[in-house]
């Protein structure tokens, strides 16, 4: 099984991954194997059932909205690629 | 000195044989001189580990020192370590140095225990062979030709080098368990909200779980007794009294229940790596356990299942590496799009790059029931299975992984190969259930490991059924060549 070069360009821009054309096709019969292994769920019996989201099936607790943590802007902008004043600069969005 | 026990360098400290000095300074000794053989760490902390040596022998001198004081170990670089670099085994948090430490490094450092360094992995936990690193493989200390499996490889080796007495690792699919029957020995994959994940790098959410390595279960229940925590931060935490994991490892195991599930020994699995569980469970029953055969019928879609729901959920928790905040940025990006996709296309390595695809399609517009929400389904199943088992029986046991160390690169063109070398492990995983390997035998002079299963919240009986197997056979205490002197 393959997967169409299409639909590999689509997922690389849905996941902003750079996949150029040399890497098209290699990805594309890795993916289709993997697959092809994950198609054997198809077969399974699972009429009636609901999904497992917790696997101990616990729903997550809330917590009391309190402020609790220090302000650690300038440590996480200090490690960052590119700041400026409490900002994180990033290529002009909009012209 | 390296060959002593976790527990022996702690009785050693207490007496004064030795002082945390002495022996951080021998592994760190260690790690220089052989580690370019394994390549098992990553970054080595000297200078911070010699200070925090220090520290520990002024508390042991006074007399108050907690339980691992003076005790070194190395973390699987997975766990954000305040101020020392983070890599995740990828080039894009190369440069990531995190401003926090997770909460299991902080339950580590109020335990006394000292930080030797940050182990090699593959990528973002995505691997079985520690292939994925790129930082290069480790290699396996009982053979370098060799994987020493993965993803926590580079602790399990660095264990069975004797470069610590102990580690940390992770396990999403096996990747505590399967390093550990690879290099011979003793990992812990706790129940799922045992261990906090705070700090520790996503992988799979549903999945990830921190735990222990050693060489030892009796070492194991020690380090577990430090990880194990409720935290306020891990909203997925179990918040239950953490109980002394060395309290009852010297019970008796007359009349434990042991499931032997038939799907464990069916075809693929390495005759040899069947003999040496077989011998093993032998044991077992000469210790008074009694063996039970069960099934566990849904075995056979916990691959399939996997491979939907990890790399569906990594798609998601890998999307926060943008080039924005931290980690890798390209160079001279032409406009935001470039920036996100350069970046990432240059940072992660090729496997990382096809899981996300993986789980992109997965997860996307027509596909999302037929994929993610099947494999939620099939879980349900899988879980089921076990439920049923732990009805009659008190822990399960088989083999960790189908066959021991394989060569590098054998499985490198089929990742549908590699993925099935996690078939013992990931449905444990699926269900949040613990799981355990120990050594149990050797095949071609590598390492064979025994995997116990136990219900939920059950490792203190893992890890007494371990420690029982661990006072009558030696497996435990073999050395690769060369590593003795």
């Amino acid at each position: 099984m393959s997967i169409e070069k299409q639909t590999i360009e689509n997922l690389a821009t849905l996941a902003r991954l750079a996949i150029d054309d040399t890497r098209v096709e290699e990805m594309s019969q890795r993916l289709g194997s993997v697959l092809e292994l994950v198609d054997q769920l198809k077969a399974a019996d699972t009429s009636g059932l609901s999904g497992l989201d917790h696997p101990l099936n616990e729903t997550q607790r809330l917590r009391e909205d309190t402020v609790n943590k220090p302000n650690m802007r300038e440590a996480f902008q200090a490690i960052a690629p590119d700041t400026e004043g409490d900002l994180y600069l990033v290529p002009k969005v909009i012209d | 000195m390296h060959n002593f026990t976790i527990i022996e360098l702690i009785n050693g400290l207490k007496k004064k044989v030795f002082s945390s000095t002495e022996i951080t300074q021998h592994f760190l000794t260690r790690i220089k001189n052989l580690d370019s053989k394994f390549n098992s760490v990553i970054t080595l902390t000297e200078n911070q580990a010699l200070a925090a040596a220090q520290s520990a022998d002024q508390l042991l001198a006074k007399g108050e020192a907690p339980e691992l004081c003076g005790v070194p170990i190395l973390h699987k670089d997975i766990f954000c370590t305040n101020g020392v670099r983070t890599s995740c085994g990828s080039k894009m948090l190369d440069n990531f140095v995190p401003p926090y430490d997770a909460t299991v490094i902080e339950n580590f450092k109020n335990s006394g225990s000292v930080m030797l360094g940050k182990t090699n992995m593959d990528e973002f936990a995505m691997g079985s062979s520690n292939e994925t690193s790129f930082y290069g493989a480790v290699k396996n200390p009982w053979a370098t030709d060799s994987v020493p499996g993965g993803s926590s490889g580079g602790s399990a080796a660095a264990i069975a080098a004797r470069l610590a007495p102990g580690a940390t690792a992770t396990d999403t699919g096996g990747s505590i368990r399967q390093p550990a029957a690879l290099c011979g020995i003793t990992g812990l994959k706790p129940t799922y909200g045992r261990v906090s994940r705070w700090g520790m790098i996503a992988f799979a959410s549903s999945l990830d779980q921190g735990g222990p390595m050693a060489r030892t279960a009796e070492d194991c229940a020690l380090l577990l007794n430090c990880m194990a925590s409720y935290d306020d931060k891990d909203s997925t935490c179990i918040n239950r009294p953490v109980p002394n994991y060395s309290a009852n490892l010297n019970d008796s195991i007359k009349g434990l229940r042991i499931g032997i599930p038939k799907e464990y020994f069916s075809e693929g699995l390495n005759p040899g790596t069947e003999q040496a569980v077989r011998n093993s469970l032998a044991e077992y029953e000469k210790l008074g356990a009694e063996l039970v055969e069960i099934s566990l019928p849904n075995t056979g879609l916990s691959v399939p299942a996997y491979y939907v729901i990890a790399p569906a959920e990594a798609s998601a928790n890998l999307s926060r590496f943008d080039g924005v905040r931290y980690g890798h940025r390209c160079e001279d990006p032409k406009d935001l799009e470039d920036l996100y996709r350069r970046t990432r296309a240059e940072g992660f390595g090729d496997e990382v790059q096809r899981r996300i695809l993986i789980g992109t399609y997965c997860l996307s517009a027509g596909y999302y029931d037929a994929y993610y929400g099947k494999a939620q389904q099939v879980r349900q199943l899988i879980r089921q299975d076990f439920v049923q088992a732990f009805e009659k029986v008190d822990l399960i046991m088989g083999p960790t992984c189908p066959s021991p160390a394989f060569i590098f690169g054998a499985k490198g063109n089929d990742p549908v190969a590699m993925y099935l070398e996690d078939i013992y492990t990931i449905s444990t995983n699926l269900a949040g259930l613990p799981g355990m390997s120990l050594p149990c035998g050797m095949v071609d002079s590598k390492p064979v490991g025994l995997q116990i299963i136990g219900n939920y919240f059950d490792e203190a009986r893992m890890l007494n059924a371990a420690h029982q197997f661990q006072q009558v056979t030696d497996w435990h205490q073999q050395a690769p060549a060369g590593i003795e002197s």
